[in-house]
């Protein structure tokens, strides 16, 4: 498959989500082999709002590909604050560099800025949208850690807005799962994604509960996302609806020795510190697997685009992503 | 009723007569009770000074009842008869020039309309200033928009973008 950008985790195939994670462990296991490999190649950061993560991780990874970056920096600062359109700056950008990366508060902020450009554009989250480069990294912990055919898998916590979880879930329909979607019922997945859902995997069993008690012994893994106290309308309200969806060695208790427990970060309280150091924890190992996971892209698209040598290898992808709506910034 | 056998025709004398246009658009078998949002979406109020006639509820043979609209000196676009489909899948548009009917066509449904529709989701990237047209998929019972991808079903009509 090729792919000039990458949107949405809509767009990818299971073929294309195997090429990125079979490069992505590769350049795991041995990231000497590509230190050199994109030197000289620039990218351009184009953060419109804060996240640290994803942009540290995205410079990590093209550094450690032999390349550089060139940052926006912050809105405030920029002519963005001057009325510039989003169209305009992207247009300029490209000019300085060879791919972009882009976070934006808008929807469909990078299905537009890539009608624009000609270089390859890799969305890092369009507001209540897709982060398919989270999506990615998500996919690769799974595969890791409980493999990514035959899974059941427990998506827990805010589902209304959590656009890592409306992405992990299309992506996730490649593949033969059985997906669980837990949460309070104020923050069911929206009816839009349950109809991609069911649009995409015909072979994809989706099951939506208010408690995760009943299906967590059946999990390999669970998901768990922030639930955020704006979506509620008082501090007790929240509170309540929040503390029944938090999980601690004794909610464990219950689930298979095997399980793995993700989580995009930043975490509040929804999982207790507890858990870091038992098996369960899967977390931080997810948030590193940003890097090799961003290297593998970064690398894809960037041979795809012809800026470099070419290993015989021609393949890109691309993918949805995650974030919480705007604040949770794996 | 005896003094406005103005046709001959009688054949027709039950039905509702929209006086015959000279240069415009007939749009035929609307579903009944839509006439109004074809209006609205070809941004029609009569305020222009438009002439314009419109039979509600007729009887008809394709449906029960159906609606019919006239138009004098308006012929419609493409793109308005893309969008018109989402309302009135069924309906006909006959473009008339000097009382002649000169191009007949059924509505046929679109695979996305461009810039006709505004997208309602206030944090889509449509709606911010950008130099970019609104695109919607057209879905069974719906319209989608393609960039923030939020799905409409009701009230498409109120999407118009009248700007
Ligand atoms: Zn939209």
């Amino acid at each position: 498959m090729r792919h000039d950008h990458l949107i949405t985790s809509k767009q990818l195939s299971r073929a294309d989500i195997e090429t990125v994670l079979d490069r992505a462990a590769e350049i795991d296991a041995d990231p000497d082999a590509v230190a050199d490999r994109h030197a000289n190649a620039l990218l351009g950061l184009l953060f419109f709002e804060p996240s640290t993560r994803t942009k540290m991780s995205f410079e990590t990874a093209m550094k450690r590909l032999g390349g550089d970056v060139v940052d926006m920096g912050s809105v405030e600062s920029s002519s963005v604050k001057k009325g510039e359109t989003l169209a305009d700056t992207v247009r300029v950008i490209e000019g300085y560099t060879d791919a972009l990366v882009l976070r934006h508060p808008k929807q469909g902020a990078a299905a537009m800025a890539s009608e624009f450009v000609d270089v390859p554009l890799l969305n890092a989250g369009d507001g209540a949208g897709h982060h398919p480069t989270q999506t990615l990294l998500d996919l690769y912990t799974i595969q890791e850690n409980a493999g990514l055919d035959d899974l059941t898998i427990g998506i827990m916590g805010d589902l209304k807005y959590g656009r890592t979880v409306h992405s992990l879930a299309y992506a996730l329909t490649n593949f033969d799962t059985r997906q669980h979607f837990i949460s309070p019922e104020s923050l069911q997945l929206p009816r839009e994604v349950v109809y991609d859902l069911h649009q995409q995997g015909e072979d994809t069993q989706i099951r939506e509960h208010d408690a995760l008690e009943p299906v967590l012994s059946s999990l390999d893994v669970l998901y768990v996302t922030r639930i955020q106290r704006e979506r509620f309308p008082d501090e007790e309200e929240y509170r309540k609806v929040a503390g029944e969806y938090q999980i601690d060695t004794e909610t464990l208790e219950a689930a298979s020795d095997d399980l793995t427990v993700m989580h995009p970060l930043p975490r509040v309280d929804e999982i207790a510190p507890e858990i870091d150091d038992t098996d369960y924890a899967a977390y931080f190992e997810q948030a590193h697997n940003a890097v090799p996971v961003r290297m593998a892209l970064l690398d894809l698209f960037l041979c795809d685009h012809g800026t470099r040598t070419g290993t015989g290898e021609t393949t890109a992808t691309d993918d949805t992503a995650n974030g919480n709506g705007g604040e949770a910034d794996e | 009723m005896s003094d406005d056998h103005d046709h001959h025709d009688d054949n027709a004398a039950h039905e509702l007569r929209v006086s015959k246009i000279q240069d415009g658009t007939v749009i035929d078998h609307v579903r009944g009770g839509q006439a109004l949002n074809v209006l609205a979406i070809l941004g029609i109020d009569g305020t222009e000074g438009e002439e314009v006639s419109v039979g509600m509820n007729v009887p008809s043979n394709r449906f029960a009842r159906k609606d019919i609209v006239k138009v004098e000196g308006r012929e419609l676009s493409q793109d308005e008869v893309d969008v018109l489909t989402l309302i009135a899948p069924d309906a006909t548009i006959n473009i008339v020039r000097d009382y002649e009917v000169v191009e007949k066509h059924r509505v046929e449904r679109p695979g996305y309309v461009e810039g006709v529709l505004s997208c309602p989701n206030a944090d889509c990237i449509t709606t911010g200033g950008e130099p970019v047209t609104s695109r919607f998929e057209v879905l069974p019972d719906g319209v989608r928009c393609t960039y923030c991808e939020t799905i409409v079903r009701e009230e498409i009509a109120a999407l118009i973008d009248t700007a």
